[in-house]
């Protein structure tokens, strides 16, 4: 009898562990997502909260059917019919793919170079890899503000060097919000990328050159396929959060061509449209979903074969 | 193996791999010591020796991983210590296989064959052949992992053959199969390499493999080569102590000539007197060492009368059967043990011998061996 009962308790507990991660997203996401679309399908209204309608758990049955009747999809309507929002979505994809690239490009070598060192110094290019984490985010973005404002340590530098004659306007610039993101992000890249690459069976590189491979075509034929899941790894881990970046471009960029985070947090803060900006986020959401679709088939067909 | 092949033997054959005075050091390890070598096109050459005594580094040193810190390595007359793996007309299949776990079996094959920049025709009817050669036909579309351990082995053989090498290099090939497939695969590999006349070197640390397969064996101990023999002749005439205790089981006897009569050495050892065949340059008083395996002592139920020469008296201690073979351990004088071991030619469910039987060992003069290193 004891040990039926321990066991089911093992079996409750082993449950447990299988759910958690279930139960976590369906508390910490689906619920919230799921009010974030009730709110999509409300009007804008000047009350607290500023929508309706709401539900109104007194007027029972007749007061959920008053309800749904109430909702409607004129927020959708009005992020089709105008421009400024599909602007906003495009100039997130614009800024996600380009500095994912640019990521890829400058991440690549580095997590290359690291995961070559001597496994005595890789531990301490990790720390290093991370240290930017120990000061705040933001300062360290003002920092950047800092460095790029018309006086600052960059123009400062580039006249030094006579590169330029007149200083340069870097900040409200794309290329302001590239170099704040492209830096910002790097540790999300390279520390993927390490992971695969430091995995990488050296025999395998051997056995490359005994079947008449150079070492730069070995690089291309052995280790770059074989890095492929941090590749992948690594640009979903950048592309998802830049696409709705906020702060970055709010603190760099030019205010004329929005990212979508920006678009998102004026309908909410500045013009207290909580439809409008509910029904962004839903349909944000649902663009991002579609690379994390693709990922998990691309991996499944790995595994597969 | 192929009847009367043996160009060592031949003074005017040229060796088409010819190592001398190859060092390598890693840091303090001298992983390979001054090594002398020859071997010969169409051979069949193991490299065999205890865990860590630097196999796989000469082996490493010929595919060009690792270049010598002394020496040269002529591959049929030209220097390549100094030529990268790239570009060696050697090819190595790998401890752990080394597969491409992205690529096919089929891809695998033909990685090598794409680097030489051939057609895309002959490369596929390359690969067709290689596949057909290791029986893998129909599973060229496979990957690594979706094969068991046997055929990865194989995809790994036609992979290092595809290029046809002047060379193949084959580390431990078989330590990672179980034991039945490894004898079917020793068997295997000998038909093969007997087939398309490759030079194979081939590292392992175990005898008996090295003994069916190999034409010649390189004994290694501590980076030196100790003996380069065929198996037969490293079986019968062992030239050190160390040799003859390496491969198979020895009894070694020390002890000093007494008196040189031609063609034999008297020996004086455990208080009695041995004639063996005498090596070149054994002289009276030099101390030696009488090397005699197990089955070539003869066990005599009753001690002799009188103590004869090549006699040690002594009491049965152990016996073992084996099956085929019962093997006897036997205290002589001094407490020393002696090993022999006799073909269970009848059926006997008892020893013929039984323990603590006084017994007389002897061995005839031409079947033990004078050792002086
Ligand atoms: N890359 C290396 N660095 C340092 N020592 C090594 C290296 N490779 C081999 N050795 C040492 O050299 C010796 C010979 O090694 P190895 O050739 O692998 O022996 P085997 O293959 O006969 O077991 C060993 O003592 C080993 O520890
Ligand atoms: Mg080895």
């Amino acid at each position: 009898m004891m040990a039926r009962w321990r066991g089911g308790q093992g079996n409750w507990w082993a449950a447990f562990v299988r759910l958690a991660p279930t139960l976590w997203l369906a508390a910490f996401f689906l619920l919230p997502f799921l009010i974030i679309v009730k709110i999509s399908l409300s009007q804008t209204a000047i009350a607290q909260p500023p929508y309706t309608p709401t539900f109104d758990l007194a007027a029972g049955l007749a007061g959920l059917r008053a309800f749904l009747a109430a909702l409607s999809l004129e927020s959708y309507r009005i992020l089709g019919s105008d421009f400024l929002y599909l602007a906003s979505y495009l100039k997130s994809l614009q800024v996600a793919a380009v500095s994912s690239v640019i990521l890829l490009i400058i991440g690549y070598p580095i997590a290359y170079g690291m995961a070559r060192l001597h496994p005595r110094w890789q531990p301490i290019a990790l720390v290093l890899v991370i240290l930017p984490f120990w000061t705040s985010f933001l300062i360290r973005i003002y920092a950047w503000i800092n460095i790029l404002q018309r006086e600052g340590l960059f123009n400062t530098a580039l006249a030094a060097l006579g590169l330029v004659d007149t200083p340069v306007a870097w900040l409200s610039s794309d290329t302001a919000v590239y170099i704040g993101i492209v830096y910002s992000y790097l540790p999300f890249m390279v520390l993927p990328l390490y992971a695969t690459l430091e995995k990488t069976d050296a025999t395998l590189l051997e056995a490359a050159a005994d079947l008449g491979c150079p070492r730069w075509r070995a690089f291309w034929l052995v280790t770059v396929p074989l890095s492929a899941p941090g590749v992948a790894a690594g640009v979903l881990l950048c592309f998802i959060p830049i696409f709705g970046e906020f702060v970055i471009p709010d603190l760099l960029g030019d205010s004329r061509s929005v990212m979508i985070g920006q678009t998102l947090w004026t309908e909410f803060f500045a013009n207290k449209d909580w439809p409008a900006a509910s029904a962004v986020a839903v349909v944000l959401v649902g663009i991002l979903l579609l690379p994390i679709v693709l990922h998990q088939r691309a991996q499944a067909r790995a595994d597969k074969d | 193996m192929r009847r009367g092949f043996a160009p060592w033997a031949d003074a005017g054959a040229r060796a088409l791999l010819r190592l001398q005075g190859v060092s390598k050091r890693y840091g303090d390890i001298v992983a390979v010591d001054a090594l002398d070598l020859d071997i010969f096109e169409g051979e069949f050459f193991a490299l065999l020796g205890p865990s860590g005594c630097g196999k796989t580094t000469l082996l490493r040193l010929l595919a060009g991983f690792e270049t010598p810190a002394q020496g040269s390595i002529l591959l049929a007359g030209e220097d390549i210590a100094a030529v990268p793996p790239y570009r060696r007309p050697v090819n190595m299949m790998f401890q752990t296989y080394a597969l491409f776990p992205h690529l096919s079996v089929a891809g695998n094959i033909a990685f090598g064959l794409r680097q030489e920049r051939l057609g895309r025709a002959a490369i596929e009817a390359r690969v067709a052949e290689m596949l057909a050669l290791v029986q893998l036909e129909g599973l060229g579309a496979r990957k690594p992992h979706q094969l068991s351990g046997g055929q990865r082995q194989r995809v790994a053989l036609a992979r290092a053959l595809a290029k046809r090498p002047r060379v193949l290099l084959l580390d431990e090939p078989l330590a990672a199969l179980d034991k039945k497939l490894r004898a079917q695969t020793q068997f295997e590999l000998v038909n093969l390499q007997a087939r398309l006349g490759t030079t194979f070197v081939i590292v392992t640390h175990d005898q008996e493999e090295a003994m069916t397969m190999a034409h010649r064996i390189g004994v290694m101990d501590r980076g030196r080569l100790m003996q380069v023999a065929e198996p037969s002749e490293l079986y019968e005439q062992p030239n050190s102590r160390w040799v003859a205790g390496f491969i198979g089981e020895v009894n070694l006897i020390e002890g000093r000539v007494a008196a040189l009569e031609p063609g034999i050495a008297v020996v004086a050892a455990l208080g009695g007197h041995f004639r063996v065949g005498a090596t070149a340059g054994v002289g009276p008083g030099d101390s030696v060492c009488i090397a005699v395996r197990p089955e070539k002592v003869r066990v005599a139920n009753a001690p002799a009368a009188a103590p004869t020469d090549n006699c040690l008296a002594g009491s049965v201690v152990d016996i073992g059967y084996l099956g085929g073979m019962s093997s006897y351990q036997v205290r002589v004088a001094d407490g020393f043990l002696v090993r022999a071991a006799i073909a269970n030619a009848t059926r006997r469910t008892t020893p013929p011998i039984g323990w603590d039987t006084q017994v007389c060992l002897t061995f005839a003069p031409q079947d033990a061996v004078l050792l002086t290193r």
